[in-house]
């Protein structure tokens, strides 16, 4: 623990890298996953092989993806980033498109008696109530992205992890802490914080009896 | 590539070995711990709140992480792996035993109760049998986490085939990385199916 709190400007700086590369990685997992998911819903034909391509960039190690991606892109921020989007597909989509299919059918007639167009339906009903359904999914996928990013400080961009590696490579046990200990934190908080985001969420909805119906994903990196 | 792996089919059985006892050991462990504990969980529900808030902040936790906060207690090389595998199977299973042990249908335990059964009986007999399917799925996704944590062990001087995906950065190698990172991939996919497929099978014969 000393270690920790002589070096807390340096444990200070990894942390900020690590926020920033979760941060542009979720970022962009979120920009690709959730049209995704909205686009399987359209096209379900496609929805299984969809699924099954990102269930597979889910099942293999994270350490393992990073290291077949290395002789294609070399050392550095970008393998890491197009690992964790590719890791974080999965839940984006599938909680995407759950949430979207789970809409109440009665909710969904009553929209195309009113007049409504498939477009306006999915925009102005079957979104805002997958919302919630959609948060939890973007919650399992930040806090996935905290932890491979925590393993992406082997390829050179920095982190919580840097403090990990070096001192497991050192044997320096209090090195490891350093960085284990903030890291896992961060995850704990980030958690909270988007639980409470999710409640606050599914209050706004008056009717929420749908969303809520969406399962949740409980997983890890 | 493959040709590596040929060349060193003695050291690659090696690691896939290492990296599968790892994987045993830890799921065999996390078994051992959560049936018993989903079990007593279903019995107390006051316990089943804490039960799974505990393990859900191990799941939570980065297994990079989780790894090096177990170093001061369990040092470096296969105890500190396998405890940190077995951590993070414990939630996968303890959540499956207990909703499937849960979920039994109140008529079928009802009429075994109107048997005359035990509540051991009801438990061993009606119970268990009847959440099978479940378990082994939280044993499935437990191995997939387990099997890629376990690349990570070759950090802690654990061995497996993060090994060679080590040597393949501090060298630059890619047919190090390669011979590392895809034999990973086909463990994890496979077993996953295997285990899928045993899943099936159970669930074909208990409904």
């Amino acid at each position: 623990m000393n270690y920790l709190f002589n070096n807390l400007d340096t444990v200070w700086v990894h942390a900020i890298e690590h926020v920033q590369i979760t941060a542009i990685a979720v970022g962009l997992a979120i920009l690709i996953g959730v049209p995704l998911g909205i686009f399987v819903t359209r096209v379900p034909r496609l929805e299984p092989y969809v699924l099954g391509i990102a269930g597979i960039f889910y099942l293999i190690p994270s350490l393992a993806l990073f290291a077949v991606l290395i002789p294609i892109t070399g050392l550095g921020s970008e393998p890491a980033i197009i690992g964790i989007v590719l890791y974080a597909q999965l839940v984006l989509i599938r909680n995407t498109a759950v949430g979207i299919n789970n809409t109440d059918a009665a909710l969904i007639e009553a929209g195309k008696g009113m007049g409504m167009t498939n477009r306006q339906i999915l925009w102005q009903l079957q979104f805002p109530l997958a919302l919630p359904t959609i948060m939890a999914g973007i919650r399992v996928a930040t806090v996935m992205s905290i932890g491979v990013a925590s393993i992406a400080a082997y390829l050179g961009v920095g982190g919580l992890g840097v403090l990990i590696f070096r001192g497991m490579q050192s044997l320096h046990t209090e090195m490891v802490v350093a960085g284990a200990l903030p890291v896992s934190l961060m995850a704990i908080v980030v958690e909270r914080l988007i639980v409470l985001l999710e409640l606050r969420l599914q209050r706004n909805r008056t009717y929420v009896k749908a969303a809520q119906e969406g399962p949740e994903q409980a997983t890890a990196a | 590539m493959i040709q590596y792996m040929v060349e060193n089919s003695d050291l690659m059985i090696m690691l896939i070995k290492d990296h599968m006892y790892m994987t045993g050991v830890a799921i065999a462990l996390a078994i051992l711990i959560s049936v018993p504990a989903g079990i007593v969980a279903t019995r107390w529900q006051r316990s089943a709140f804490w039960v799974i808030s505990l393990g859900s902040l191990g799941q939570t936790i980065p297994s990079l992480a989780l790894l090096g906060l177990l170093m001061p207690f369990f040092g470096i090389g296969l105890p500190v792996a396998v405890a940190a595998l077995t951590i993070r199977a414990i939630l996968p299973i303890l959540i499956n035993t207990c909703t499937g042990i849960a979920g039994v249908d109140r008529s079928i335990i009802e009429a075994a109760q109107g048997m005359g059964m035990s509540k051991g009986q009801i438990l061993t007999q009606i119970q268990l049998p009847l959440s099978f399917p479940l378990i082994i799925a939280g044993i499935r996704t437990a191995t997939v986490h387990c099997v890629s944590i376990a690349t990570m062990a070759a950090f802690v001087g654990a061995g497996g085939l993060g090994e060679l995906i080590f040597q393949g950065v501090w060298s630059g190698r890619a047919v190090y990385l390669l011979a590392g990172a895809v034999p990973a991939g086909v463990l994890a996919i496979g077993l996953d199916w295997l285990l899928g497929r045993v899943e099936g099978r159970l669930t074909a014969r208990t409904t």
